[in-house]
């Protein structure tokens, strides 16, 4: 069964009546709504399953996006809803989740690596080499210069803090373990993240 | 949260106090509506405001900010008072009948113990009598005066409803009508569930707070059951992992702690970790601490962790405080001891206190890199926007480095929710342009120096070169083989007490059980031990099977710990093993073993008359209401006034604050007093928002467009404040002008006989995005935090609020 817009928002209203007669157990006309609708999932489209970004209720969602996967498709995200198998949500979203679209597609997503130089008023565009270099030189420097491998007392103390680290608790576990291994490695104290607030 | 949350619709009281989950937490909410139509549940909201959640509520009881403590202290004594508490549960599965050691005691405010040069308790009197053997005392018939009960029941007697009324400003009838509706949950049958967020941490007094609420679940018999539980309701999508991987100062991953300067040896460290059972019989579960340590070292170090030079203890930088949280980093950068800072995908200039100092601090740094999705304030710290953030960029030397990241959409991985499910997400986009992810930058800068320390020398680089980095690839390791490494593996064939091989070198550990402490094991998270097994990433599994539909949903991702839904569900049970509530047990005892709907948190074949306690963690199995020495304020919780109060306290006027509170001296100069800012301020979130993304999200931005504060209409009136007018509103850390949303829903409150005014204070606004440009509340805070965590006191403070011309008319 193929539907116009128009025709479908006809018979949409038709089975607005017909949806409630299906509650109260005439159940055929259930099928014909699902029948109906049907030409309007986004079965084009390639589904993935993911976790709103926001608050810990951690609701399913259901992200939709162009392209295959394969390596010479664009992907681009044209929808995100509810994940109606989720067992806490079970397909609702909230105002913040309801509009996850306009957070990945906002015009404040950062695009390249900037810089800023000391005393200037601007960033300047630069590359990642210049930045991640740029960046490992100065912490290099800064733990030889204030590493601290013994305490007043002569005890091994090995630690480093004049260099400080904020994690992210909206990055996954597997980041969580990354950042750990890094941080602490470089002998950091200085180091927390969003779960202090 | 202990329960998940579809459990919440098994309760028959929803007490929400702390929390605004209608409007934080709205999909997980439904399930206190489901509560109220499916098991005929109440719903009460105890809250300064009359909130969205208290629109919904079945009752509503205002409370001033930062009373909690009072408030539930005179819950507790109401419940003992009239004798409504779970007595089987509270005899056989509290510390109740247990003997407090002589020399502890409490008087005027002040714990036994107290230095007031130090601002700290000597703790060592906290603790039990013991027996010859090294037991615990113990007192069945409560009829000795040192029984936790006994002391607990002195220590509540002066909340008295008058004077929690007159603390707290709610009026008496509603007090005692909150009272009778949480007493109706002792019933063995009855649960009542405990939804709370930030409404409890952000205070000087936060963690007590929780501990308060946790005691009154404790006497109703109400943890560990269906519909019951101490349920925190957590804020970003991965804080409950962040928190369990443990990227905070002194943790490690699985809530072990970081060594301290006086633990110089292993031994000496594990010294103080033995976790020796104070009663007879039982688990103890944290004796196997040695197991988890050198189980993460070897995943650390690999082979450089060995047995001779003690699982590379040196590797791991000591503490000679209790903790650098961020309060101390922003007060160290201040003063200039602070070089370089990175934040990933944290705007602290935004998210924390006093918004002045932190800008002034972060203007100290050499180097600021910033890895974030959006454009932070943070990252651009230093740009003149005029009175929203005054700068003057020539004389700050700071370099800054904004790293473009991906967004949850734009990577794999798993998220803890606030119910400890491990949630596997996949990608479905590339990242915009030049963005690349939290594991290629971080992998990125460790590949750069540890090579310059390969060229250079340098500062003790052992622990650098060491590190295991053993993934496929090695510039941008999955998500996959991360979440394997935190499973943990085999590293030798392991053998059960037959000697028969369970698990080969090499294979995927099974659960936490496997861990073993001669090097053989290796886990990233012991807790997560279970996650990515031989079997595959139980993360990803979407079962939504539900027996008996009681909110477990078993095979839905996988939950820490070993998949278990429900902590302390053997206490779901009576001591012979029978289900408390019948109609919801969770497990049982069915005479060889527990069996039931979820994964025992217990023994699974430990008989009921062994006499083991249901919580296992603890040393003596039993939940606690005195907490021993475990917190830095006190072994049962005290009412103390925030730090900026509008009265003095009415219980001990001179200890009028937590007197284990951590005060920077040039912190407490920018405290003000009621004769200059005589109203209670309170910072909070909307539902169209969240912190300081969705000001870039159109809708959200289009949603709520403006900074904006509420004010109560009998305070407005007062002040000659119309509704949507602009007004000036200062603490004595700063000020600013935004328009006033005048309501019913925010009423003065009567305290210690005087009319006390709140204005909340919604959080939302910055100069970066879409929406219109705001100072941030957080320009009004006081730095200051809870004696035990240092989250910062952002629920109470004082302000002062006046009419104002606008922006334009005040320049």
């Amino acid at each position: 069964m193929t539907l116009s817009r128009r025709g479908f928002i006809k018979l949409s209203g038709a089975t607005l009546a017909s949806s409630s007669l299906s509650a109260m157990g005439f159940g055929g006309n259930g099928a014909a709504l699902a029948e109906s609708v049907r030409p309007f999932k986004l079965a084009a489209a390639k589904e993935t399953r993911n976790t709103c970004t926001y608050c810990s209720v951690a609701c399913g969602i259901l992200i939709y996006s162009s392209g295959d996967g394969s390596k010479n498709a664009h992907s681009n995200i044209m929808h995100i809803e509810g994940d109606p198998d989720h067992p806490v949500n079970r397909g609702t979203l909230c105002p913040k989740g309801s509009a996850l679209l306009d957070y990945v597609h906002s015009p404040g997503r950062l695009q390249v690596p900037k810089y800023r130089a000391p005393g200037t008023n601007e960033f300047k565009e630069v590359t990642w080499e210049f930045a991640l270099d740029r960046i490992a030189r100065l912490m290099k420097d800064d733990r030889d210069a204030n590493f601290i491998a013994k305490n007043e007392h002569g005890g091994t103390v090995n630690r480093w803090l004049t260099t400080g680290m904020l994690a992210a608790s909206a990055t996954s576990n597997e980041t969580a373990l990354l950042t750990w291994k890094v941080a602490r490695s470089f002998g950091m104290l200085v180091f927390d993240n969003q779960a202090r607030v | 949260m202990t329960n998940t949350w579809q459990d919440i619709k098994n309760a028959n009281v929803v007490l929400v106090m702390g929390g605004n989950a209608a409007e934080a937490h709205p999909c997980g909410f439904k399930w206190a509506i489901e509560a109220k139509i499916q098991n005929g549940a109440k719903l009460v909201v105890v809250d300064p405001r009359f909130t969205r959640t208290a629109a919904v509520a079945d009752y509503h009881a205002p409370i001033r900010p930062g009373t909690d403590i009072a408030f539930l202290s005179g819950v507790i004594r109401y419940l003992l008072e009239t004798d409504q508490i779970q007595h089987e549960y509270v005899r056989a599965f509290t510390n109740a009948s247990l003997i407090v050691k002589e020399g502890y005691s409490f008087k005027d405010g002040l714990f036994n113990g107290y230095d007031p040069e130090t601002h700290s308790y000597d703790k060592t009197d906290w603790q039990y009598e013991f027996d010859e053997q090294g037991y615990a005392k113990i007192d069945d018939t409560w009829q000795n005066p040192r029984c936790v009960i006994n002391l607990m029941r002195q220590h509540v007697d002066r909340y008295t409803p008058e004077m929690v009324s007159r603390i707290c400003g709610t009026p008496i009838d509603k007090y005692l009508f909150v009272c009778n509706l949480i007493a109706s949950t002792s019933a063995p049958d009855k649960a009542l569930t405990s939804l709370f967020a930030l409404g409890w941490t952000q205070h000087t007094i936060g963690s007590q707070n929780i501990r308060t609420m946790a005691m009154v679940q404790l006497l109703l018999g109400n943890i560990g059951v269906a519909g019951g539980g101490m349920n925190a309701l957590r804020g970003h999508s991965n804080i409950q992992g962040l928190t369990d991987v443990g990227l905070l100062s002194n943790q490690m991953p699985g809530y072990l702690t970081m060594p301290k300067d006086e633990e110089q040896t292993f031994d000496q460290y594990m010294s103080t970790r033995q976790f020796k059972p104070l009663r007879p019989n039982q688990m103890s579960y944290w004796q196997n601490y040695r197991k988890f340590f050198v189980s993460f070292q070897k995943t650390m170090f690999g082979d450089a962790a060995t047995a001779e030079n003690n699982w590379a203890y040196d590797y791991l930088p000591k503490l000679n405080l209790p903790m650098y949280d961020i309060l101390r980093a922003f007060e160290m950068m201040v003063h200039g001891e602070i070089n370089g800072y990175i934040c990933q995908g944290f705007n602290p200039l935004m998210a924390f206190p006093e918004k002045v100092k932190i800008r002034r601090a972060l203007g100290k740094l050499k180097y600021l890199v910033v890895m974030d999705p959006l454009d932070t304030e943070t990252a651009r710290f230093w740009e003149d926007v005029g009175p929203l953030n005054p700068s003057d960029p020539a004389n700050i030397p700071t370099e800054v480095f904004q790293l473009p990241t991906t967004c949850f959409a734009e990577e794999d991985g798993s998220l803890v929710n606030s119910a400890r499910w491990l949630q596997w997400h996949w990608k479905a986009a590339e990242a915009p342009a030049q963005a690349k992810s939290d594991i290629w930058i971080m992998s990125g800068l460790f590949h750069r120096i540890r090579e310059l320390y390969r060229k250079e020398g340098g500062a003790f680089p052992d622990p650098i070169l060491n590190l295991t980095w053993n993934y496929t690839n090695f510039v941008d390791p999955s998500p996959d083989q991360l979440a394997k490494e935190l499973n943990g593996k085999a590293r030798a064939d392991i053998k059960d007490e037959t000697g028969a091989v369970v698990l080969k070198a090499g294979q995927q550990l099974d659960s936490f059980g496997q861990l073993r402490d001669d090097g053989t094991t290796e886990s990233g998270c012991w807790i997560f031990t279970g996650c990515y097994t031989e079997k595959g990433n139980m993360m990803a599994r979407r079962g939504t099977y539900d027996p008996r539909d009681q909110g477990i949903t078993p095979d839905w991702a996988w939950a820490w710990p070993a998949n278990r839904r429900i902590l302390y569900n053997r206490a779901s049970a009576d001591v012979q093993g029978n289900p408390w509530n019948p109609a919801k047990p969770i497990i049982q005892w069915d005479g060889s073993r527990w069996v039931g709907i979820d994964v025992p948190d217990y023994g699974p074949t430990i008989k009921p008359s062994d006499g083991v306690g249901p919580f296992i963690m603890n040393s003596e199995g039993t939940g606690r209401f005195f907490a021993l020495d475990q917190m830095v304020d006190g072994p049962f919780p005290e009412h103390y006034e925030p730090m900026e109060s509008p009265v003095e306290n009415l219980l001990h006027p001179k200890v009028q604050n937590n007197p284990a509170v951590r005060v920077f001296a040039d912190d407490r100069a920018d405290f003000g007093t009621s004769a200059q800012f005589p109203y209670v301020g309170t910072t909070y979130r909307l539902t169209e928002h969240f912190h300081y993304w969705t000001k870039h999200a159109l809708i959200n931005a289009i949603l709520q467009p403006q900074e904006f504060v509420e004010v109560g209409e009998a305070l407005a009136k007062e002040k000659g404040i119309a509704d949507d007018s602009w007004v000036r509103v200062s603490s004595k850390r700063g000020t600013m002008i935004c328009k006033a949303l005048v309501t019913k829903r925010v009423r003065s409150m009567l305290v210690a006989g005087k009319p006390t005014h709140v204005i909340g204070i919604p959080i939302h606004w910055g100069f970066t995005g879409l929406a219109k440009k705001g100072y941030g509340a957080n320009l009004l805070t006081p730095s200051v935090g809870d004696a035990n965590t240092q989250t910062p006191e952002f629920k109470a403070f004082l302000v002062n609020i006046e009419p104002s011309n606008g922006p334009e008319g005040e320049v």
